[in-house]
């Protein structure tokens, strides 16, 4: 390749100076493929493809988790159509229909591969969060003064997805180490006898608004639905990320309502496990 | 503000308006950066150059702001006006409320008052970026120069409209955070030259000028760019388009 001037040290003009600039320091390219010493092999001497990888890997977590809180929402919520429809969920999970019996550690095995992917996640992001005091303060400083739609989204992201590390980490360690506790009365319990209802009101506040607008981010970031106008596509997408945040926080305020509802209902006998209504004899119980 | 909300002068009389300037001078060593008001009286479709240049002329020759064209396309008056990069020269002060707080573009070497020292940074990106046509067939002048396909040509005039004028990257959040951000003007001239049959490059080659962290990975979409940039660049698709791209060259190892 070609260089337009001949100075190997980068270019004078470039020193760091009184106002604070730095140095912007040309690469050196046609890097000489020297062969690696044992193999062989020709060594690359380019940039790393680490970094990527590390991008692509941050959005493909990403995508997943929020695609997986979207299911999710949508199991948990089972319980406002019935108890048993919830209690099927649950038990489908642990796959009864398949093995002939539930067997909870099933959960366990999937709540291990999303705490997986989300420590991923949380570490490939981190990379992003500003690092150190000036960076905030340049930050903040930024937000403040440009008033810009998503300069100041991002900012809900950062302290979403901080929250997330400790909230989610709870739930997601509950789930993992308590799989057989998953039903109408065992989940409403924990939710009003066990006290987790404000853990879970947050979590569903932060979780539904970081989705959303990680959705929005990332159908950004990789020209996902573009159209001719790349404004008009940007406006969809927005109102697009708006209905997900609407539509999942008040489905999840309503199904947060219920567990709370029915765990009020049930507090006399907290820690009783649900049993459906075709096993359940009506005379026995009394309801269902 | 809402423009009906707004307090309307009577007919007739001249709107006074504010304009209160962020002033400083590096190179004296007594200056403190400090705001100034000035008060001028609008005319009709007065821009802010034409509200500087008054001050200037009638009340403080002393103050320094940037400008060659007064038509948007030398880029050279670029500042944030109420806290947002836009061009001087294209902003109508009747647009604006009665107080107008201009500043000097941040990240860009301060000269004085609102005048920065853009074209130093963008000479630095333009070398590490290697923002030209390489292409290292002998070159013959004798011959007819080769056709370049209309759509192509239609494409790279699109993104050369590019000024620099900085606004892009004042309003990046990531550059504001991590100093060495290639920015959107980088990250565009790195499309425009892709799009270049002239340009032999390779996206491998691209890969080694913004394939980490810096460059077009480092992006974190937040399009404080793509929706300051007084060309109304489709900077959003194109920085979009490079990260696909070049995340396959990452993916396919070497």
């Amino acid at each position: 390749m070609t260089r337009l001037i001949n100075n190997e040290d980068g270019s004078d003009l470039m020193v760091s100076d009184a106002a604070g600039q730095i140095a912007l320091p040309a690469p050196t390219l046609a890097p000489v493929a020297v062969p690696e010493v044992g193999t062989g092999k020709p060594a690359r001497h380019g940039k790393s493809r680490w970094p990527a990888r590390l991008d692509l890997l941050q959005s493909a977590t990403g995508l997943f988790l929020a695609l997986f809180l979207m299911a999710h929402m949508f199991f948990v919520s089972s319980i406002l159509i019935s108890h048993d429809a919830f209690y099927y969920v649950a038990r489908f999970f642990e796959g009864e229909f398949f093995l002939g019996k539930p067997y909870p550690i099933l959960v366990s095995g999937v709540v291990a591969l999303i705490l997986t992917i989300f420590v991923a996640h949380a570490w490939l992001a981190m990379r992003k969060f500003p690092a150190g005091y000036r960076q905030y303060r340049a930050f903040v400083a930024h937000k403040n003064n440009l008033r810009h739609g998503d300069t100041s989204l991002w900012w809900l992201q950062i302290w979403t997805g901080f929250a997330l590390f400790f909230m989610a980490t709870i739930h997601l360690y509950d789930m993992l180490t308590q799989p057989a506790l998953i039903g109408p009365y065992e989940s409403a319990d924990r939710v009003w006898t066990g006290n987790m209802w404000p853990l879970y009101l947050m979590l569903l506040l932060a979780a539904e608004l970081h989705a959303s607008i990680g959705l929005y981010r990332l159908a950004i970031k990789w020209g996902w639905f573009d159209s001719a106008k790349p404004n008009l596509s940007r406006r969809r997408l927005r109102w697009a990320k708006h209905g997900i945040s609407a539509f999942y926080i008040t489905l999840g305020l309503v199904t947060l309502a219920a567990y709370v509802d029915l765990g009020r209902a049930h507090v006399d006998k907290a820690g009783e496990r649900y049993v459906p209504t075709h096993l359940s004899a009506p005379a026995a119980t009394g309801k269902h | 503000m809402i423009s009906i909300l707004r307090r309307r002068p009577k007919p007739g009389t001249p709107r006074r308006i504010t304009l209160r300037i962020l002033r400083h001078n590096p190179a004296d060593p007594a200056s403190t950066p400090h705001q100034q008001d000035f008060l001028v009286d609008e005319a009709e479709g007065m821009t802010l150059f034409i509200a500087l240049n008054e001050i200037r002329a009638t009340q403080d020759p002393s103050l320094q702001f940037d400008f060659v064209c007064r038509a948007g396309i030398c880029g050279s008056c670029a500042m944030l006006i109420n806290g947002r990069p836009s061009l001087a020269c294209r902003t109508l002060t009747q647009d604006l409320g009665d107080v107008i707080t201009l500043a000097p573009l941040p990240f860009f070497e301060l000269i004085g008052d609102l005048s920065v020292n853009t074209g130093k940074w963008m000479r630095g990106t333009s070398e590490r970026l290697q923002t030209w046509v390489h292409n290292d067939a002998p070159v013959d002048l004798d011959a007819l120069e080769a056709p370049m396909a209309p759509a192509d040509a239609e494409a790279i005039y699109e993104l050369d409209r590019c000024i620099e004028c900085g606004c892009c990257v004042a309003g990046c959040g990531t550059a504001q955070m991590r100093e060495r951000f290639v920015g959107a003007i980088g990250l565009n001239k790195i499309a425009r030259f892709r799009i270049d049959p002239r340009d032999t490059r390779s996206d491998e080659d691209f890969y080694e000028l913004v394939g980490d962290d810096d460059g077009v990975f480092g992006c974190m979409s937040l399009l404080g760019c793509h929706d300051v940039c007084p060309k109304q660049l489709p900077l959003q698709t194109q920085i979009a388009f490079l990260r696909r791209k070049l995340a396959i060259v990452g993916l396919r190892g070497d």
